[in-house]
């Protein structure tokens, strides 16, 4: 029986990013929010502060800051006629925990969809026609447009400070920034970041092959800088100790950073941390959502009344607690029914480490950001012609190499043992003279109709609940994809100067041990017909229209970039549809 | 008129018990903030193993030895305390698996679903040790892995990393692989965990260590950096000397 | 005559204050006056009786029960709503004009300093009557305090008598003809209902002001208030007007930030200064001379060097290279005063213990710093805090690992 708290006005699952965004938008309309967190609190000069954040083993290795499967995790098999284990430690992705999300630990790579994802099957269709498709594959149209989102994208941007340089302004095509984007209304807040040696010698090699290479938007910023919210930000000092860490002197866009000291001083915000929401409760009608029950950590249950709730606890999260509180009709495969834990993607990655002569390179890898690095966007979405090539997709590419921590980046040139006395002299060689990009290439992932979500049969989380089970797999147009993508990339690795390549495509089958990002998506889609999506246009549940769910797994499928600009744009979109019409006229915003 | 003041001490955040008695708390008003908050670092001290017996011990820095061997240049993984490292290791969370997902049933998989054992990796180093000491013991004359010469473990570490010598009960091709990764992890992580003594990794490869800031170095490409390694715990230039 | 001239006094606007540094004009007899009140509401806030008389966050607003620490014990402060019986309710204004500004209560019993009566008793006879008609507005609380809980024998009030007559002068400030009206506006202030004398002078080891050296710094609750004349190197001699003004309004400046106790006195009570008395006391301040200290001693070369390598490695991140910090966010060693106190007890601290700078409404960011306790011997901590305080233009005497040590000891127990 849980224990009944005071009713607020709107309840917020999961303080990350999104959910920052949403109890900062939402209290400025009046309401009194309280968001419930599962994780900690967490903040630079106590949890990770420049004298102990740097810390390879702790944080990238053993990954401190994570979720603990043992918390809850998830179970995985590739194909539908495998039985699927669970994930006893991470491996391909890694869940957020706390206070800030993966808004603490990320790189601040912070990218704009192109205009053509957002009607990728409308475009697509059009343009090689429906036959070129593979027929299982599922993606759609968002419902929005990126016009509909650039302003949106544009106040995240202007939040964060970000760090780049414009490639097309209002339509006017700048040198120097990508002048594949879509048109952005004004400059970023603060200029590119300065990049070091072999970020900079990628974008020499790129531009002589005749690319438009560009600086890599960073939420790190390159200056001081002050947000609209008053809040103050300071350089980053290229650490190399960006993704998997904390940012110890206030230089990385964070919920913590941007938004949670002004926010933590509004009279009608609170939170709670150490909470873990259990389900999202519904009246009798199944329609309407009266709040939340979570557990303590002493293991007891409360009930958290609110009249609007706000799902946004990252996408795997969001889909178990809705197939848990058992809204929307769960995914069935084979009927091709249902929507909540269709369309789950990933993001196909892979790299070219390159190996360079030591007496005339020396990179010091160690200096760089998260979001360092030299960027082309070529192969990006659609911006190339995919008739001759017999796939859809792809993304962008560069030396976006992130740090020189050695653990993970003593690297060797290909067929060196990988122990002793050759191996340790190859280590010392190579060093300071290779190049990791890490995502060097980062492609898309599109939707299919055997990649999904449900609940295992057989594994259950620490409640005694079903886990979440992840049916995922390559098929053969990212795998297409990636070949293609890396061979380009390649190609540049060897024209800076590389002598041996190490060229790292990504295979099928999709291997859950590998990380490949922590960019999952879909599992409770947005989309125009409620049929094959579980969220209008505004990220309402169809279902329940005093439910909203921000996050990634609103995306009908993966683009070619980093999801959280595009997370966070969406999250300023629905606040905006909350603020301006749901909360005049409470009830679903759009009939479908 | 009633002053409400809700962020009374600015900066300290305000822990508030709830109505109903619980151990839920509720956070507003300010940033939390408290004395000794955060966890720092406790560093490895030298002295007896915490996890190994003596033999195992005496396998685990003939391994690292064999993983990293020594050179003029630079020490060994024994020297540079790599089997101090996976010692410390083994005898804390990470030997025990803490944190990871530990129910049962646990059922073989493939290669892409991952480790699907009950036995964590102090569990397996143990066992493991154990099957190797047997091995040779078995195989060359009563003697252990430890008193092999180097040529002789080279070849037989060789052979179990190529799946041509099995060792009972134990997939060894997998242990060897944990090993290698054990070991050089140690060796490359900060020496407050035991490993990479006196920073020996990180002097060989030129890296400098536990520092926050390069603003003044990112533009200097293709230069030297010219300051050396620091460990979280510091390095001798922090004392002055006398 | 000021109500027909301003009909409505705004809060804050205090324009018909200004017409002089708040010498008495005759007592508006109507004490439930609207302008009357809200002058004293203003007041209050400029004296801040509410961070005192008010227990952190749980309390009722001024009702007593804080504990406040002082170098002789702990004391508890009283309730001072107008409740009747626990409260000052029943006390005539002469009653509370006597506690407030001679120390003495309704029963002749004396008050400890830790009620900084000699400095409000600079304060005229009518500012007092405006708090009091402002307190007499608040919520009363029926709530009985023990206030005297300092350990024998700083219990016995009758002590205080005899430290009167040492260290206390009644009367209200005098202006200073030869100065202007905002200097004598701001040292109006600053000497009597802002109270800064009260933790910014250093005091003899009975707990007396020592006036010559008005406002060149205090130790106290662990940490070092410092000194806030225009000296250049110790002092704000370095602070313009508006980094005096930002600093009182934001907690915050170009050059360093707020923490610990001042915090405090920054959100309860200098942030809502309306700018004229903000502009006042920079302007009193900037005028208090300069130290006549001798050269501080030199610090020795392996010290520097250590330091500069600890500094390079540890705090370069936020407070730069060159000391400069980043402006309203990671303070400027290179400029400031708190680095570079003769006693450097608030640097120690800071350094083995971390903090948060103050959040206010303009400057909600409040940075923390980590703590290096942990980490740093003390040693390190000497040579890195007296690098910092010789690096760049200005020297101050080097810090010993012996102080360090001491500091370490003193702050193991305490809980803020």
């Amino acid at each position: 029986m849980s224990r009944k708290l005071p009713k607020k006005d709107v309840v917020i699952v999961g303080l990350g990013w999104t959910g920052s965004i949403m109890a900062n938008e939402l209290t400025d309309e009046g309401l009194d929010v309280i968001a419930i967190e599962r994780g900690p609190w967490r903040d630079a000069p106590t949890e990770f502060p420049p004298n102990y954040a740097q810390d390879e083993l702790r944080y990238r290795i053993r990954h401190e800051l994570f979720l603990r499967p043992e918390q809850l995790t998830f179970t995985f098999r590739n194909k539908m006629n495998q039985t699927a284990l669970p994930i006893r430690d991470w491996g391909s992705f890694m869940p957020p925990n706390g206070v800030g999300g993966g808004g603490v630990h990320w790189n601040a790579e912070t990218f704009r969809f192109l205009p053509t994802d957002f009607v990728l099957r409308t475009h697509l269709t059009e343009r090689y026609g429906a036959a070129f498709l593979p027929e299982d594959m599922t993606i759609q149209d968002f419902g929005v447009t990126y016009d509909d989102l650039e302003p949106h994208y544009d106040t995240f941007e202007y939040l964060c400070g970000t760090s780049g340089t414009a490639g097309n302004l209002r339509g006017q095509i700048q040198e120097g920034g990508n002048p594949f984007e879509g048109p952005r209304s004004r400059p970023y807040p603060t200029p590119a970041q300065k990049q070091p040696f072999s970020h900079t010698l990628f974008g020499k090699a790129a531009r002589e092959l005749g690319y438009k290479p560009f600086p890599q938007p960073s939420g790190n910023l390159s200056q001081a800088y002050t947000n609209p919210l008053g809040i103050r930000m300071g350089p980053c000092t290229y650490c190399g100790f960006c993704e998997w860490f904390g940012c110890g002197n206030y230089s990385k866009a964070s919920p913590q950073t941007t938004i949670l000291p002004l926010l933590i001083r509004k009279s009608n915000f609170s939170f709670r941390d150490n909470s873990e929401v259990l389900h999202i409760n519904l009246d009798g009608s199944g329609k309407r959502a009266t709040g939340v029950t979570f557990v303590d950590t002493g293991g007891v249950e409360w009930e958290q009344p609110a009249d609007l709730v706000i799902l946004s606890a990252y996408t795997m999260f969001n889909v178990q607690l809705l197939l848990h509180s058992k809204i929307g009709t769960p995914y069935d495969p084979v009927a091709n029914k249902g929507v909540i834990g269709r369309n789950f993607t990933h993001q196909t990655i892979s790299t070219v480490n390159g190996f360079f002569d030591n007496k005339k390179f020396n990179f010091n890898p160690f200096i760089a950001s998260g979001a360092i690095g030299m960027c082309i966007d070529e192969f990006n979405g659609d911006n190339f012609d995919h008739g001759p090539l017999g796939f859809v997709g792809g993304g962008y590419m560069g030396q976006v190499q992130t740090g020189g921590r050695p653990i993970q980046s003593t690297g060797v040139p290909p067929g060196t043992p990988k122990w002793g006395a050759q191996w340790k002299s190859a280590v010392r060689d190579n060093y300071l003279s290779q190049v990791r990009p890490g995502t060097g290439v980062h492609g898309s992932f599109y939707s299919y109709r055997d990649v999904y979500l449900d609940l295992d049969p057989t594994y259950k989380d620490r409640f005694g609940r079903p886990l979440m089970r992840m049916t995922i797999d390559f098929h053969d147009n990212e795998i297409k994809q990636n070949a293609f993508l890396t061979d380009k990339f390649a190609e540049i690795i060897r024209a800076m100067g590389a002598h041996t390549l190490d060229k790292q495509y990504r295979k099928a089958p999709y291997d859950a041990t590998e990380y490949q990002t922590t960019h999952l998506n879909g599992g409770a889609i947005m989309g125009t017909d409620p049929a094959t999506s579980a969220l209008n246009r505004y990220l309402q549940s169809w279902d329940v229209s005093n439910l909203f769910v921000t996050g990634a797994s609103a995306f009908p499928q993966n683009a070619g970039y980093n999801p959280t600009g595009t997370v966070a744009a969406l999250a300023f979109w629905a606040a905006t549809a909350i603020r301006g019409q749901y909360l005049k006229n409470p009830g679903p915003l759009v009939h479908a | 008129m009633v002053m409400r003041r809700r962020d009374f001490l600015a900066g300290t955040a305000i822990l508030v018990l709830s109505t109903m008695n619980s151990r839920a708390t509720v956070i507003s008003g300010g940033l939390p903030w408290t004395p000794n908050a955060g966890s720092p670092p406790v560093p490895v001290r030298p002295g007896p193993w915490h996890f190994f017996t003596s033999d195992e011990g005496r396998a685990v820095e003939a391994l690292a030895d064999r993983i990293i061997p020594s050179d003029p240049q630079t020490p060994g993984g024994k020297d540079s305390g790599c089997a101090v490292f996976i010692d410390r290791q083994l005898a804390g969370p990470y030997g025990r698996s803490d944190g990871h997902y530990t129910q049962p049933p646990f059922m073989s998989g493939t290669k892409q679903q991952g480790a699907q054992s009950a036995d964590g990796p102090a569990a397996t180093y143990r066992k493991a040790l154990a099957a190797l000491d047997r091995y040779c013991q078995a195989s060359y004359q009563g003697k252990r892995f430890a008193d092999l010469s180097d040529e002789q473990k080279d070849e037989l570490l060789k052979s179990i990393e190529d799946e041509k010598t099995k060792l009972e009960g134990i997939d060894a091709q997998s242990f060897f692989e944990l090993v290698v990764k054990d070991v050089q992890e140690g060796f490359f992580a900060d020496p407050l965990y035991g490993g990479n003594r006196d920073m020996v990794a990180w002097k060989m490869i030129g890296y400098p260590g536990a520092r926050y800031n390069y603003l003044d170095w990112v533009e200097r490409h293709n230069e030297r950096f010219p300051l050396p390694p620091v460990s979280i715990t510091g390095r001798a230039d922090w004392t002055p000397k006398t | 005559m000021r109500k027909a001239a301003i009909p409505f006094v705004v809060f804050g606007a205090a324009a018909a204050w200004l017409a002089g540094p708040g010498l008495g004009t005759a007592a508006d007899p109507d004490g439930q006056a609207f302008d009357r009140i809200a002058k004293g509401r203003y007041l209050t806030t400029v004296a801040d009786c509410y961070a005192c008389h008010t227990v952190l966050d749980a309390g009722k607003p001024f009702a007593g029960g804080r504990p406040i620490e002082t170098p002789f014990g702990i004391i508890t402060s009283s309730n001072i709503t107008p409740d009747n019986e626990t409260g000052i309710g029943a006390w005539s204004d002469q009653q509370f004009v006597d506690a407030v500004r001679r120390g003495v209560r309704p029963n002749g019993s004396r008050l400890y300093p830790a009620m900084p009566f000699p400095a409000y008793t600079k304060m005229t006879h009518d500012d007092v009557l405006a708090i009091r008609a402002y307190l007499a507005t608040v919520e009363p609380v029926h709530q009985a305090v023990k206030a005297n809980t300092l350990p024998f024998p700083f219990d016995i009030r009758e002590a205080m008598r005899p430290w009167d007559a040492l260290y206390f002068t009644e009367g209200e400030f005098q202006p200073d003809s030869s100065q202007s009206a905002d200097w004598n506006r701001g040292a109006y202030l600053v000497q009597g209902p802002g109270h800064c004398t009260a933790c910014h002078t250093p005091k003899t080891s009975l707990g007396g002001d020592k006036s010559g050296d008005n406002l060149r710094g205090f130790n106290l609750q662990g940490w070092f208030a410092p000194d806030i004349t225009a000296d250049t190197s110790q002092g704000l001699g370095q602070w313009s007007e508006d980094d005096i003004k930002g600093y009182l309004r934001t907690g915050h400046n170009r050059m360093t930030a707020a923490t610990g106790p001042m915090a405090e006195e920054i959100v309860n009570s200098t942030s809502q200064y309306n700018d004229s008395d903000l502009h006042a006391i920079a302007t009193y301040l900037k005028s208090l001379p300069a130290r006549q200290d001798k050269a501080p001693a030199q610090a020795g070369q392996p010290v520097m060097a250590a330091g500069q390598a600890i500094y390079r490695d540890q705090c370069s991140a936020c407070h730069g290279l060159d000391g400069q910090g980043v402006a309203m966010l990671f303070p400027s060693l290179a400029q400031s005063s708190l680095a570079h106190a003769s006693d450097p007890t608030s640097a120690i601290r800071l350094v083995l213990r971390g903090g948060r700078s103050v959040a206010t409404k303009a400057e909600p960011t409040a940075p923390g710093m980590p703590s290096f306790g942990w980490q740093l011997n003390d040693e390190q901590v000497a040579a890195v805090l007296t690098y910092i305080r010789n690096a760049w233009k200005t020297a101050a005497a080097p810090v010993s690992a012996d102080a360090v040590g001491k500091a370490r000891d003193q702050l193991r127990t305490r809980s803020d």
